[in-house]
């Protein structure tokens, strides 16, 4: 140290420290470290043995060293990675507290949701909210960004949403009030996009405003169409307007909301899941059953081993075929259940299942067994005479009972298929081999309940099976 | 179509044949079905005596088969007989008026016994 000359106040530094040698440390061509040595004990200069020995315990020392930071290295690695795992589950936790623990139950509406975060957790979010009057709030929300901040967003943009909910009627006013409420506290570059519309499940009239969020599909008749009402995400400005519409939904129709992480979805090509395709599988079905047409072709199109981009969040409701009949014939009718199945042969025993299933509050006797096999002639003809066993297509069942009659009805989409009349089946012929011994399915339905009805439109059969009952709700 | 719930064997009692019938009757059975029926027909017996005592399920389909084992009798010139029907299919064989084709017997003792004494048989 003393031998050099260099204007450093590095070296100063290490003089005024009273180090007398310094011996660099190397690993891989790489400056690792200094050993600084003090003057010796004997007060001698260090000898060349001295330095050639310290040289020796710099070549093994240096790689130890080497050892010994990348292992201090990683272990600040993990525990930042540990931090942001622990962040996530925060975030992860909050989400899930602030989403609905059940669904709502709405007689003639079939209700269904899913949510599912994608690994870095997004901000979506949807409710339902009990409303006087017998009306629900159905919310579905997505907050730009990810983790912590965006869970704390979306947890407040619910509370503020539930407690304006209660107070205003109309979803425009809603969305509005929401926004000025949000607007002061929302960190900068932070939005949120929102539906919400307000159903009256008795009627089916559903009123919506939407703050950017993505445009919901209602499977009619006519196909599918979009519920459009324009305005601006909540968050970005206070004193938006909120264009509010309305939309009614008849019996048998669908309604589905649904977040940016399904229709945005990439494959490995960079293909885009898209909204066509999202539109085009509500023709398939409703409620649960659409949810699940959703995330079985979602993951055909992914393909395995995807790591989902985004939040997946999906709302659908479908409102019972028999609907109508419940809102207008009783006031006491109820839907037991409603459901389908794939036009597969054999499922007409997942329908008797089903059915017997859901009549057994009703004692029906000995009718019970007539029912089962009415309901499995019906069934089996829709699976094969209307829907061709073709699986793509569905069988719809409902169940609706009221204190006089029972009414179990089944629906294809054979419609352009004329259903024959209930003829009384030739035994004798049959017999002589002059006919085919097939031929009985609706002479058995017909003979098995109290009165059987049959229904077609351009797309879709329906035959409707009655069985009276006393007025206890017994079997007459 | 699921594997079929339905299967067919045939015994022989004081000069019956008779066919147990296991399972559900219905478009699965046909095989099975109809080969016990031309077992038991090869024995050259008289009558034949369907025992639907382990059947739980019979449809359209299944009565058809039913229909097309009594039109073969028929030109073979054997009876067909039933016996342990539930009462709920007992009720279907009378308003399809199979009953009307098949004398039906409570259970397999009657059956065969009426056979013994030679009242059954045209």
């Amino acid at each position: 140290m003393e031998a050099l000359e260099l204007d450093s106040p590095a070296l100063e530094g290490l003089r005024a420290a009273g180090v007398k040698l310094v011996v660099p440390l190397v690993s891989q061509g790489e400056l690792i470290g200094l050993l600084n040595l003090g003057p010796r004990l004997s007060e001698q200069a260090y000898s060349s043995d001295d330095r050639k020995l310290l040289d020796n315990l710099a070549a093994q020392a240096a790689p130890a060293v080497r050892v010994g930071q990348l292992v201090r290295e990683q272990e600040v690695e993990v525990r930042q990675r540990e931090r942001l795992e622990q962040e996530l589950e925060v975030a992860r936790l909050i989400q899930q507290n602030f989403l609905p623990k059940e669904l709502p139950d709405l007689p003639g509406w079939q209700v269904a949701a899913f949510y599912r975060p994608a690994r870095a957790v997004g901000g979506d979010f949807y409710d339902f909210i009990e409303l006087p009057e017998e009306r629900v709030g159905i919310v579905c929300g997505d907050v730009t960004d990810k983790g912590v901040p965006a869970a704390m967003v979306m947890a407040a943009t619910r509370s503020v949403l539930r407690a304006t909910a209660l107070r205003l009627s109309s979803p425009g006013e809603v969305l509005a009030q929401v926004n000025d409420l949000l607007c002061p506290d929302i960190p900068p570059k932070m939005f949120v996009t929102c539906l919400y519309g307000v159903l009256e499940p008795e009627t089916g009239r559903f009123r919506y405003a939407n703050a950017g969020h993505n445009v919901p599909y209602v499977h009619t008749d006519a196909g599918v169409v979009e519920l459009r009402a324009t305005g601006m995400p909540l968050g970005l400005m206070p004193g938006m307007a909120y264009e509010e519409k309305e939309a009614v939904l008849e019996p048998g129709e669908s309604v589905l909301l649904h977040s940016d992480g399904i229709a945005e979805a990439h494959n490995d090509r960079r293909e885009m899941f898209g909204f066509p395709r999202l539109a085009r599988l509500m023709e398939n079905g409703g409620g649960s059953r659409l949810i699940d047409l959703v995330l079985t072709e979602l993951d055909g199109f992914t393909g395995t081993g995807w790591e989902q981009e985004d939040d997946i969040t999906l709302v659908a409701l479908q409102r019972s075929a028999g609907a109508g009949i419940v809102a207008s014939a009783n006031g006491a009718a109820r839907v037991l259940v409603e459901f389908t199945v794939p036009s597969e042969p054999g499922n007409e025993r997942l329908v008797i299942a089903q059915v017997a299933e859901a009549v057994q509050e009703i004692d029906l006797g000995d009718r019970l067994e007539r029912l089962k096999t009415a309901v499995a002639e019906a069934a089996m003809n829709a699976i094969e005479h209307g829907n061709q066993n073709r699986p793509e297509l569905d069988v719809a069942v409902s169940v609706v009972a009221s204190d006089t009659e029972l009414r179990v009805r089944i629906t294809d989409q054979g419609g352009d298929r004329p259903i024959p009349e209930a003829e009384t089946p030739d035994l004798e012929a049959k017999l002589e081999g002059l006919q085919k011994p097939r031929g009985w399915g609706l002479f058995l339905i017909k003979n098995m309940v109290d009165e059987l009805n049959v229904s077609s439109d351009e797309t879709h059969h329906t035959v409707e099976l009655i069985l009276h009952l006393k007025g206890d709700g017994s079997a007459s | 179509m699921p594997a079929s719930r339905f299967d067919a064997s045939v015994r022989r009692q004081a000069g019956v044949a008779i066919i147990d019938l296991t399972g559900e009757i219905d478009a699965g059975a046909e095989e099975s079905l109809n080969g016990a029926y031309d077992q038991a027909a090869g024995d050259g017996v008289g009558t034949i005596l369907l025992n639907f005592g382990d059947v739980d399920y019979i449809n359209s389909t299944g009565i058809a088969l039913i229909v097309g084992i009594l039109a073969k009798a028929r030109k073979d010139q054997r009876s067909i007989t039933a016996c342990g029907l539930a009462d709920h299919y007992r009720e279907i064989f009378e308003i399809t008026r199979l009953s009307d084709f098949m004398q039906i017997f409570p259970d397999e003792a009657s059956a065969v016994g009426d056979v013994t004494l030679g009242t059954t048989g045209r």
